[in-house]
């Protein structure tokens, strides 16, 4: 396996287990590439990628970004806000517009679940869905699997709890998808609200209790509540949701085994995660920051490889 | 595919022996020079290498394994990407007299991958090559090797291969070519 089975990246869904073995693989490499003096590789030096952020978005933004930077793509970056979009441009001429510019790749985060696959049917160019409304954001989840991977030496076998709002989260998606093709079992944890009906047809185990979850899993995947998406309150207030499903670090020490923590970020701290929970020794967050680069890296090398020459 | 060989293993050890000295000759304890091989093949001449040396010299040296794949120039130009072999640079190269190892230097391209690659660790004092086997006026760009292990003259589509005991069981070197290429 030396190529990837897909020409853009929409969702997990999508990836093969040996897709996501070679992502894996490839991200090794360039992890060691960025912890070295000069942290960069000519490979992609006649590639123009594009980042299009219709959604507000920093360290994925600026992960998408490095990663360009640190392969020697040509970036040119785009943000909704203060754009012609406001004018009332649709998508496909706004990247139309774009792709006359001769650019190779589009990386797009938009508001509306669908709007990659919808964008990688259109155009010519690859894409990578950097996250499209509550549907998926597939680099997250593959860097958060690399994280437990690189913790734990596999993924497969692990038990990972997903902690939050998983109705409206596309990172909860998107991982587990991931983790079940890497042989993980998952769990998610929320208010009864926060839970899509039905989630357990995708073989997930439920628990409305942090606890219980907590003492089932050997990695604790914190969400933040999104807001931004609520259209009505799905529970009475961020401190009763904090005091039922936030994790603080007296119920971690209480815990009968150590586990790890991990969160997407942006923290909310004190509503699901207390800061010394958040600073501790079990968490992961920064190592999953760092990972996102390689990661990033690691799948824009392998679907440039299939941008065909002129 | 017809094989000729062009070193057996009884000439195999004396080219060994001799490039060994030769770096000795030029390097002396080897206290400020690091032996760096390109992956993958380059590896193997590393370590036979790097073991005659130690043996002569009575001392550890200083060495490591450099990936090029990131830094190719045929990246796109090729059927499929190449996965890369790992990288094992542990020490500063500032300052260092370098030793850049491969098997055959064919069109001087693996080596100018290899001086990007390398100049990303930092900044050598020199860097030198050596190669086990010098496919001589085959050359893409303007690189010679420092210490060649044997030159060959050979056609564009001849192949030559370097086979170690470790991987094939047995150390030699051939030329690999059809009839009809020949013809």
């Amino acid at each position: 396996m030396d190529n990837l089975s897909v020409e853009h990246l929409i969702g997990i869904r999508d990836l093969t287990k040996a897709d996501i073995e070679l992502i894996f693989s490839t991200a090794d490499n360039f992890k060691q590439v960025i912890n070295r003096p000069i942290k960069k590789v000519p490979s992609l030096r006649d590639i123009t990628i594009a980042n299009l952020f219709f959604e507000n978005s920093t360290r994925t933004k600026l992960s998408f970004e490095l990663a360009e930077k640190r392969l020697s793509a040509d970036v040119i970056n785009f943000s909704a806000s203060g754009s012609s979009v406001s004018k009332g441009e649709t998508l496909v001429d706004t990247v139309n517009n774009i792709l006359s510019m001769k650019v190779d790749m589009v990386v797009m985060r938009h508001p509306n679940p669908g709007a990659a696959k919808f964008l990688s049917d259109r155009i010519g160019a690859k894409v990578v869905n950097a996250g499209d409304g509550t549907h998926e954001h597939p680099t997250q989840a593959l860097l958060d699997a690399f994280t437990i991977r690189e913790k734990f030496g596999s993924v497969e076998g692990k038990k990972v709890v997903i902690v939050g709002d998983i109705l409206h989260s596309r990172v909860a998606l998107s991982n587990i998808l991931c983790l079940q093709k890497l042989g993980a079992e998952v769990m998610v944890c929320g208010p009864t609200t926060l839970i899509p009906k039905h989630i357990d047809k995708l073989g997930v185990k439920v628990s409305h209790n942090l606890r219980h979850a907590l003492e089932w899993c050997d990695v604790a995947n914190m969400l933040r509540i999104q807001l931004e998406r609520q259209d009505i309150k799905y529970f009475p207030s961020l401190r009763e949701y904090s005091m039922l499903f936030g994790l603080n670090k007296e119920i971690l020490n209480s815990l009968s085994k150590e586990i790890v923590v991990m969160h997407p970020g942006p923290i909310n701290r004190g509503v699901e995660i207390t800061s010394d929970v958040a600073d501790s020794k079990q968490s992961l967050i920064l190592q999953q920051v760092e990972n996102g680069v390689a990661i990033r890296m690691a799948v824009i090398y392998l679907l440039a490889a299939k941008i065909e020459r002129q | 595919m017809e094989k000729q060989v062009i070193l057996n293993s009884k000439q195999f050890e004396l080219t060994i022996n001799r490039l060994c000295h030769q770096l000795i000759e030029i390097h002396g304890d080897f206290s400020s020079t690091i032996l760096i091989g390109l992956q993958p093949r380059g590896i193997h001449v590393l370590t036979r290498l790097k073991e005659r040396l130690e043996n002569i010299l009575g001392k550890e040296i200083t060495c490591g394994n450099l990936d090029i794949t990131f830094y190719r120039d045929d990246f796109r130009r090729r059927e499929k990407p190449i996965i890369p072999s790992t990288t094992n640079i542990n020490f500063s190269i500032e300052n260092k007299n370098i030793v850049l190892i491969d098997d055959v230097l064919f069109t001087g391209r693996t080596i100018r991958s290899g001086l990007d690659a390398l100049l990303a660790y930092g900044r050598p004092n020199r860097v030198e090559l050596l190669t086990m086997i010098d496919r001589r006026f085959r050359r893409h760009l303007p690189i010679q090797a420092d210490y060649v292990g044997k030159t060959v003259d050979s056609m564009i589509s001849e192949r030559v291969a370097v086979e170690w005991k470790e991987i094939e069981g047995e150390d030699k070197v051939l030329l690999l070519y059809t009839l009809e290429g020949n013809g």
